[in-house]
């Protein structure tokens, strides 16, 4: 029971040279097989995650993950293929299948790696690697005082579905014919908890989570715990609400949802396919003035840290809305060459985005609401990002007079992207650092609120 | 007889030098004092896709990926770990890490093999061979021109195909020993179309397990091209949809959504063994109108959702979740359905070998009632008629759930109206199926395009229903008069 899912730290250097050493041998092998350029990532990882439930032990998982995905070149066609085999005949398959694919791909110009003068030249350390030194009784240890911090929070409390705890750690190799080829390792560690409590009105679940790169950036298991056990009672004693239009806010998590969309809205991707409300958006109002969303890459430690991105270029820090006014668009190479411009660093997304505004606490946030929803809670897919239009299932906290009341369920918001990131009226200073778009909560205009 | 057997086999010990012998060690290793059962699940998946964008081919993908994955389960405790290299000492590795669970290390004795095969729900077909590469890029390129000539309001199209072919052996300490090789193919358009500086998105597709016959041989790429198009173009003369509770009319096939929302997540085993589902012990209850009936099918031919043998190696069955409105099973795995004390319904599944086996719906539906899709819309005065929906999504303890219609349309006055863009219906799972006041004739499954996801899960489905009415439900839009 005492097996540790974490490789010796003696063999972090080795295992990335060997790795380094392989994506060099396989772009070698794409060359002599005909491909003019290629790019290799190789993603190997181990971890553990172990489950309770009610006070037993109930699931212990190890995981020991590798895969190879190779982009060959020939000309401007491009092939794709992938594997989770390590031997040499696989690895040769595998780029035979993609020069194979890039036969029959047709010439698109906008192909090929990112130009070589954009390649990350300095590759700092960012502190990812936190190996957690924990065995399976260790980590149960931890689920059970969790679990059993929440199940102590009410009587109301009835049932679990358990605590989890989860430890990651991974090596990511990237490398392309430009002679790039870069290792990092990184640790990513978590647990959460989630319960179900019961009153005249049926159950309600609620749960909550710590993440961290290091095991001292989590939260004290008691205090998740409580947290979940908190949230759950919390939906109890619901109220129906009359369908109107009223002020919304949104708390932190689903805030960060909310620019999620917004940068989606102005990804490459979206925007060469005309998949996007945000079409022409650069130098253009998208919020109220007061929102600056700005990158921070290389912050150490972050959870979205990368010294370069997914094409081997470099990461820099900037603004993609600054005063509500688009500044970048979110671009890869490929994207960037669609929309005849550079690559803005971001080909595999956004690297730690921080909204710079001006923040108040939330009981204030909520008295400038008055009467109005706090969204703690969103279901579905009803965002159309080609429009804008957003109908989503929510439950949250009815407020009255600055005052919360009751919780509300079984509702539905609706509005448009644009109107409401243009009608932000505050941000709270409740900022929430798991996610990799920290927010506090936003309050926005008045939505349409159907029950 | 036992042909997938010997087909997975040679994919998957072959290579390794594994034999059947080795494999019963195994077992027995997995075995003993603390462990209840346990299994190894052997698989290869291949898969390839192809997408067209702008009218090119730009981009083409092969995987090939091979592992296996090895549990332990004692009492409600479950230990599982998986290794990549079909190599006996990563087998006997990945092992001694699953049976870890338990605290004893003696080594047991596992039940001899019994091979077992049922009936093919599918034929042993190769999609990604059943055609060359240069007919698919031209099957693209083809479809690409089709939907632009449809209407000048087209002004994107893209048009994707996705491969797979899954082939996969279990072999388990109770003996079981069953293998299934399943073809999956896809087929994708989708279109945005622009007049008048608006812009909608519009989407046809479809597939099954077989290999690409059905896009050579028919007329379904054009059709998933027609449907692309035409839906576009409805949302582009819509207006805004309507806020607040009102009856709404669901048409045929690819509603039946809501059914998977609303009442088939809760009625998975293991959430009901945990109590944690809103139907938990309410078996021989009515859960829903007596005009309901609903099944989950894994042995309809060729379906999405169609199993010949579960991730357990359990013959996909048939079985009767809800009779006349009447909660008679759920849908179960081994593991569920052994603490429960009942038997598996071969509902158990996984993504791959690296994740754990849980009960899963396969092809999910309503039988059909005896109104006419006509009479249904007639009877409601004011309210939407629902065709077809994006993602939905389902809070299984309180029974909410929600879906995101992608083609409405108002009714007024017993006639549809004007088409309506933005809905969102929410609802409570075992209040919305006591609303169901009339049931279609017209039972339809969907056309192959269903994906759900569980605990971070991916697997295919199927859906279907006939045109049915619910009296009232929450419809989310920003027309609150």
């Amino acid at each position: 029971m005492g097996q540790s899912a974490l490789l010796p730290q003696t063999d972090r250097d080795r295992i990335a040279a060997d790795l380094k050493g392989l994506v060099e041998q396989i772009l070698a092998e794409a060359r002599r097989s005909g491909a003019s350029t290629a790019e290799v990532a190789v993603a190997t990882g181990t971890g553990l995650s172990v489950g309770v439930r009610k006070g037993e032990l109930e699931t212990v998982e190890f995981n020991n993950d590798r895969g190879f995905g190779i982009t060959v070149y020939v000309g401007s066609r491009k092939g794709n293929a992938s594997t989770s085999d390590a031997s040499p005949e696989a690895i040769r398959e595998t780029v035979r299948a993609a020069l194979n694919i890039a036969k029959y791909t047709e010439e698109d110009v906008c192909n090929g790696l990112a130009d070589a003068e954009l390649m990350a030249r300095t590759l700092p350390d960012l502190d990812l690697d936190h190996p957690w030194d924990i065995d399976v009784d260790g980590a149960r240890e931890i689920a059970l005082e969790t679990e059993s911090a929440a199940l102590a929070v009410d009587k109301r409390i009835v049932n679990s579905e358990g605590a989890q705890v989860v430890t990651q750690r991974g090596c990511h190799v990237y490398g392309n014919s430009h002679g790039f080829v870069d290792a990092t390792w990184s640790t990513r560690h978590s647990s959460s908890c989630s319960v179900i409590a019961a009153d005249d009105d049926g159950m309600q679940r609620d749960y909550a989570y710590t993440l961290g790169r290091g095991p001292s950036d989590l939260s004290d298991a008691t205090a998740v715990g409580r947290e979940a056990g908190q949230r759950t009672i919390a939906r109890l004693g619901r109220h129906p609400v009359k369908t109107g239009t009223y002020p919304v806010m949104f708390d932190a998590p689903t805030a960060s949802g909310l620019f999620g969309h917004l940068m989606s809205a102005i990804s490459g991707g979206s925007l060469y396919r005309k998949e996007s409300y945000l079409l022409d958006s650069l130098g253009r109002q998208v919020t109220t003035p007061t929102i600056t969303l700005a990158e921070d890459p290389l912050r150490r430690k972050g959870l979205a840290s990368a010294a370069h991105d997914g094409e081997g270029v470099a990461t820099r820090a900037k603004a993609f809305v600054e005063n509500g006014i688009v500044q970048s668009y979110v671009l890869g190479s490929y994207s960037a060459r669609r929309l005849e411009t550079v690559s803005t660093g971001n080909a595999g997304g956004v690297f730690n985005l921080d909204v710079v505004t001006e923040t108040q606490p939330v009981t204030e946030l909520m008295r400038a609401m008055g009467t109005g929803l706090l969204v703690t809670s969103l279901m579905g897919q009803g965002v159309n990002l080609v429009t804008g239009d957003y109908s989503r299932a929510a439950a949250g906290i009815w407020v009255e007079h600055g005052e919360p009341q009751y919780p509300v369920d079984q509702i539905t918001i609706a509005s448009n992207l644009d109107a409401m990131l243009n009608s932000i009226a505050g941000s709270g200073d409740d900022i929430d650092r798991r996610h990799n778009i920290r927010t506090g909560s936003v309050l926005v205009g008045e939505m349409t609120i159907a029950g | 007889m036992n042909n997938a057997i010997e087909t997975a086999t040679r994919a998957l010990w072959d290579a390794g030098d594994i034999g059947e012998r080795d494999v019963t060690g195994l077992l027995g290793r997995l075995t003993g004092r603390g462990i209840d059962t346990g299994e190894l699940f052997f698989q290869r998946t291949q898969h390839e896709s192809w997408s067209l964008e702008d009218g090119t081919v730009k981009s083409g993908a092969y995987g090939h990926d091979r592992g296996v994955g090895v549990r332990a389960i004692s009492g409600e405790k479950t230990g599982f770990a998986y290794a990549e290299d079909l190599v006996l000492p990563a087998l006997a590795n990945a092992t001694d890490a699953a049976r870890a669970i338990a605290r004893s290390g003696q080594s047991g004795t596992a039940k001899a093999l019994t091979r077992g095969q049922p009936p093919p729900r599918y034929a042993d077909a190769n999609p990604l061979t059943s055609a060359k590469e240069d007919a698919k890029v031209a099957l693209l390129r083809r479809i690409d021109e089709f939907a632009r000539a449809l209407d000048p309001a087209v002004k994107q199209v893209t048009v994707r195909i996705a491969l797979n072919r899954d082939t996969n052996l279990v072999v388990a300490t109770d003996g079981t020993m069953s293998a299934d090789v399943r073809p999956l193919a896809r087929f994708d358009v989708s279109v945005i179309a622009e007049r008048d500086g608006r812009r909608e998105r519009g989407f046809g597709g479809g597939g099954g397990r077989f290999d690409t016959g059905w896009l050579f041989d028919t007329d379904a790429a054009e059709r998933y091209a027609r449907e692309a198009v035409r839906t576009a173009l409805v949302n582009l003369d819509g207006v805004a949809a309507p806020a607040g509770t009102m009856p709404v009319v669901l048409g045929p096939g690819w509603p039946g959504v809501l059914l998977h929302e609303a009442v088939g997540h809760g009625l998975e085993g293991d959430f009901n063994r945990k109590g944690t589902s809103a139907f938990a012990g309410r078996i021989g209850e009515q859960v829903a109108s007596e005009l309901c009936t609903v099944v989950d099918d894994a042995t309809l031919a060729d379906r999405r959702g169609s199993l010949t043998v579960d991730d357990e190696g359990t013959p996909g069955q048939r079985t009767v979740l809800i009779e006349d409105g009447v909660l008679v099973g759920y849908m179960q795995d081994k593991h569920n359905a052994r603490l429960m004390g009942v038997a598996s319904t071969g509902n158990a599944r996984r993504q791959s070998y690296a994740h754990l086996p849980m009960p899963r719906m396969t092809n999910t539906f309503m039988l059909a009632g005896a109104s006419e899709p006509e009479e249904i819309i007639a009877s409601v005065d004011k309210g939407i008629y629902a065709v077809s929906f994006g993602g939905g999504q389902v809070d299984i303890t309180s029974g909410k759930f929600t879906f995101s219609a992608t083609e409405a349309y108002l009714i007024e006055g017993g006639k549809l109206g004007p088409a309506i863009r933005g809905a969102t219906l929410m609802g409570n799972g075992p209040e919305v199926m006591g609303l169901i006041s009339m049931v279609g004739n017209n039972l339809e499954l969907d056309t192959g395009v269903g994906i759900c996801g569980k605990d971070g899960q991916t697997v295919p489905v199927g859906v279907g229903q006939p045109s049915l009415k619910i009296d009232q439900i929450t419809v989310g839009g920003t027309s609150a008069s």
